[in-house]
């Protein structure tokens, strides 16, 4: 048996993995990536638009700070979020995306003077203030009340990606490249590393740690049809939940990006209509302001999806071979504009659709685009019920996003998200309950289980074909539980994924029996895997009888925080169980800094709860008390909802704007 | 009739296959055919051999979108990214074989990560600057918008490998660093992030394994995907490090 033991197993060499890795090297830890692919190749590369953070520097960002970053995220997530850990995000946004700057992404910059921009279909002039010139610029992304999401063009995950990947060569990161952990090892409780597979050799290792993180990124390709990088498969979810013990927070909560192109489901940004892009129907008719009067197509990405859907249904779709769509016109950008800040967008034009964009509306409808839930953690980033076990990024449920994610709060998050796991990891290695003890034949036993799983799909004649089931369970999501869900679809999906869950232990690896580089077996175990992950999105939607963000029930139309402001937990105690083990975590209104309201879309639906109006009165009362003593915005937000001493103390800083704190 | 109404195009695919780990295999060519689809791109059609003709066929996608630079291959014999080529731009007989000068995995799928990894330590591609320690509360260091533009521009490569690929210099001197390497010299020298110094960068490149030891057939400047001026680049790097050595 191959053993490799190291302080911190980071699982995932996407930003939130790499970040996590720099992090600890600097306080002094040993740190080893396990990657699927070369770490510049992750899915963070294909994050198009930009990244949130309230730097306030361009004109159309003025006035902006932690606050209204905070109160945006808060009502993005239709209060779903846990609003401790969205403070913390908003007040690290920007030194993370200052760290970047230093670590050289170059960022897209404020030019002082005039510029010409298209707000709501009108050219305007903005004119950028001199003091700004040279800082970071930012563009308008939906549901925000300021520019804030900064960009390097609409390549920003990639620049990131690049600065955080030379990042960790420089700080000598080691990394096992096409290694895929596939297992957890983990005893009374407790995390030890992982069992990995070389996916080259197919050589299985055990990796023993104290601390073990996952940054896997999302499970969007549980759907037929998603902007996810084909990797996004839910295997880090998966292994966690097959510990046992490790928990997963809101699975049902799935985003529908508003603008993927048709058919192949390839992503044009957010950016486009932050740009002044716009929706066109059937007749070239522009129907978002019909819905959506106040923010149109800057609507939060999950109204915008339904609507666009709502839209179709009224027969009011573009119909193609592939179904119907809408169009998304950046005409009125201009060559120019579109040359330098959508570049991208121009050559995915180009390349799969052969059109030019500055000519040609883009055909697009919403696609499955990213996932709210993951592993249930603290604000820490440990999971709640496996000690040692981390889990930062778009794998993670920390939870930030609630149940609608912001865009440009992704690739933030990430970084956010790695630089302060990175130190509550290394505050772990540095206490004396980190050390651990795990007899190597333990070790072992793990190793083995995992052989003996592969050589039973090798080695198994006439099982089923592992192809077919991951095709059906894809359109079983894809039809039963998608933009819009209701009890009936959903059951149905609940029981047919069940069947296929059974059918997927007797899976057999045709023809290909190589143990060695083999996608064939490489599919066959992936799928037993995002089976169980597709249920566990399936029954968290089945159950949950309310809407709330991109969960959108037909027969249960209201929020209802009277009965479900909660998180949905989900775990798989016994490996034997048909379905996973559904529990629910009340998300309480009483500590909280923004008590659940409107958030100005549609009409307004929601079935409150009774301690909503109590906590309100409490929160306006200490804020108008400490307002007339003269204290400032960060005393009144420390009286309401304290979080800074959370932080690592390195973080704790207050962040220097323009004409703030300077 | 439209184009779309025509019976559909039978696409012969054939491949160059190899399977290092398994020692009675040697490479061959192997051909499949596939039923052309509407917008059909070289990703769908070897997923769909894969899923229906040969479950062992090695190849890597990852974003399917030109962006991540992971399924570079020798398309019709030209370097290229896989996932965004068209079916309907080539014709019914399609060779593919994996890129050359890089360590098989197997079929068409390549270690470039490594490859790249050791170009990326060679030539130290991240911001050299001890004296300026990062305060992650101050403003941010101010640039230049249009040098902020510049410096995109180059830092667009997705790193796939195809200038290696397409390289003629390359197949004489293994240690050369390639476009893709030069490339990189270019992006840090133009960052005033950086501060090494031009005589920093001449030790790195100054030499025949650098930018003198380019013969200037210029064939990274046909097959880059992101059209990244390496030409220029390339030319610009020989004068800044000729003015060096004088």
């Amino acid at each position: 048996m191959k053993v490799i033991y190291t302080d911190v197993l980071i699982i995932g060499g996407g930003l939130a993995g790499l970040r996590v890795a720099t992090g600890v090297k600097e306080r002094g830890h040993d740190a080893i990536v396990l990657t699927l692919v070369p770490p510049k190749r992750s899915h963070s590369s294909a994050a198009q638009g930009g990244m949130q953070a309230s730097l306030a520097n361009s004109k159309m960002g003025e006035g902006d700070n932690e606050d209204v970053h905070f109160s945006d995220t808060i009502k993005g997530s239709d209060w779903g979020a846990d609003q401790v850990v969205a403070r913390m995000f908003t007040h690290c946004a920007p030194k993370a995306i200052r760290e970047l700057a230093h670590w050289g992404v170059p960022w897209t910059r404020v030019q002082r003077g005039d510029r010409t921009a298209i707000i709501n279909a009108k050219k305007v002039t903005i004119t950028e203030k001199d003091d700004a010139h040279g800082l970071i610029t930012a563009r308008d992304f939906g549901g925000t009340k300021k520019w804030r999401t900064c960009y390097t063009s609409d390549g920003t995950g990639h620049s990131m990606l690049y600065a955080m990947d030379n990042k960790a060569h420089e700080d000598k990161v080691e990394i096992h490249e096409r290694l895929e952990a596939i297992s957890l090892i983990h005893e009374n409780g407790r995390c030890y590393g992982a069992i990995a597979r070389n996916l080259m050799s197919g050589e299985l290792v055990a990796y023993v740690s104290k601390a073990t993180t996952i940054a896997t990124g999302g499970y969007g390709r549980i759907y037929s049809v998603s902007t996810n990088a084909i990797i996004c498969q839910g295997i880090g979810q998966a292994i966690a939940l097959e510990t046992g013990v490790a928990t997963l927070g809101n699975m049902e909560a799935i985003q529908f990006h508003p603008t993927a192109i048709v058919p192949v489901g390839i992503l044009t940004t957010e950016g486009c209509r932050g740009d002044g892009g716009l929706l066109l129907d059937k007749d070239g008719y522009r129907f978002m302001p019909d819905y959506e009067p106040e923010k149109k197509e800057l609507a939060s990405r999950d109204v915008v999806s339904r609507r666009m859907t709502e839209h179709m249904r009224k027969g009011k779709g573009v119909k193609s071979r592939y179904g119907d769509h809408l169009w998304l016109d950046i005409t009125i950008l201009g060559r120019e504009h579109i040359e330098k800040n959508l570049r991208e967008v121009k050559e995915i034009c180009e390349n799969f659709l052969g059109i030019d964009p500055a000519e040609e509306w883009i055909p697009v409808r919403p696609t499955q685009h990213y996932s709210m839930g993951g592993i249930r953690t603290k604000y820490t980033g440990e999971s709640q019920t496996l000690k040692g076990l981390y889990s930062a990024g778009e794998a993670a449920c920390w939870d930030m996003h609630g149940f609608n994610r912001l865009g440009g709060n992704s690739v933030s998050e990430t970084v956010v998200a790695g630089m302060l796991v990175a130190e509550y990891i290394s505050d772990y290695l540095e206490s004396a309950e980190s050390h651990i003890s795990i007899h190597t034949a333990n070790v072992e036993k793990f190793l083995k289980i995992e052989q003996d799983k592969l050589d039973a799909l090798l080695s198994k004649e006439e099982g089923e074909d592992a192809y077919k089931l991951r095709r059906r369970m894809e359109e079983i999501m894809m039809e039963d539980v998608g933009i819009f869900r209701n009890g009936k679809d959903l059951q149905k999906a609940v029981d047919e994924l069940k069947e296929l869950h059974k059918r997927a232990k007797n899976i057999s690896v045709f023809r290909s029996k190589s143990r060695a580089a083999n996608p064939a077996l490489v599919n066959a175990y992936r799928t037993q895997k995002m089976i169980k992950v597709a249920l566990t999105v399936a029954l968290g939607a089945l159950l949950r009888t309310e809407s709330r963000g991109a969960h959108s029930r037909e027969d249960y139309p209201e929020r209802d925080d009277a009965n479900w402001l909660k998180r949905s937990i989900t775990s798989w105690p016994d490996a034997e169980d048909e379905l996973p083990t559904m529990s629910y975590e009340e998300i309480s209104i009483g500590e909280m800094e923004m008590p659940p309201g409107f958030r100005g879309y549609g009409k307004d639906l929601t079935l409150h709860h009774d301690e909503t109006p109590i906590r309100q009165s409490a929160v306006d009362a200490i804020t108008k008390e400490l307002e007339a003593q003269g204290k400032d915005r960060f005393e009144i937000q420390n009286a309401v909802m304290p979080f800074i001493e959370k932080l690592p103390k390195k973080y704790q800083g207050i962040n220097e704007r323009l004409g703030e704190n300077v | 009739m439209s184009q779309e109404e025509k019976a559909p195009r039978i696409l012969k695919i054939s491949i160059l296959r190899f399977d290092p780990h398994d020692p009675d295999d040697f490479p061959h060519m192997e051909t499949f055919e596939v039923e052309e689809a509407i917008g059909m791109t070289l990703f769908v059609a070897l997923n769909e051999i894969r899923e229906h003709h040969d479950n062992s066929l090695k190849f890597d996608f990852v974003c399917r979108a030109g962006i991540c630079g992971s399924c570079s291959m020798l398309v019709n014999g030209k370097p290229t990214l896989a996932c965004r080529t068209l079916t309907k731009k080539l014709d019914a007989h399609i060779t593919l074989a994996p890129l050359p000068l890089f360590e098989l995995i197997g079929d068409l799928s390549i270690y470039t990560g490594k490859w790249m990894r050791g170009l990326n330590e060679r030539l130290e591609t991240w911001i050299h600057n001890k004296s300026n320690e990062l305060q992650v509360d101050r403003l941010e260091e101010r640039m230049e918008p249009a040098l902020a533009d510049e410096i995109y521009e180059l830092d667009r490569c997705v790193e796939c490998g195809c200038c290696v690929a397409g390289c003629g210099t390359i197949q004489m001197r293994e240690n050369f660093v390639g476009a893709v390497g030069l490339n990189k010299v270019a992006r840090y020298h133009l960052d005033p992030r950086d501060k090494r110094t031009d005589e920093e960068f001449y030790e790195m490149i100054g030499d025949e394994d650098g930018v003198f030891g380019c013969m200037t057939l210029l064939g990274c400047e046909d097959v880059c995907p992101k059209d990244l001026p390496l030409q220029s680049k390339i030319a610009y790097l020989r004068r800044m490090m000729l003015k060096n050595a004088l």
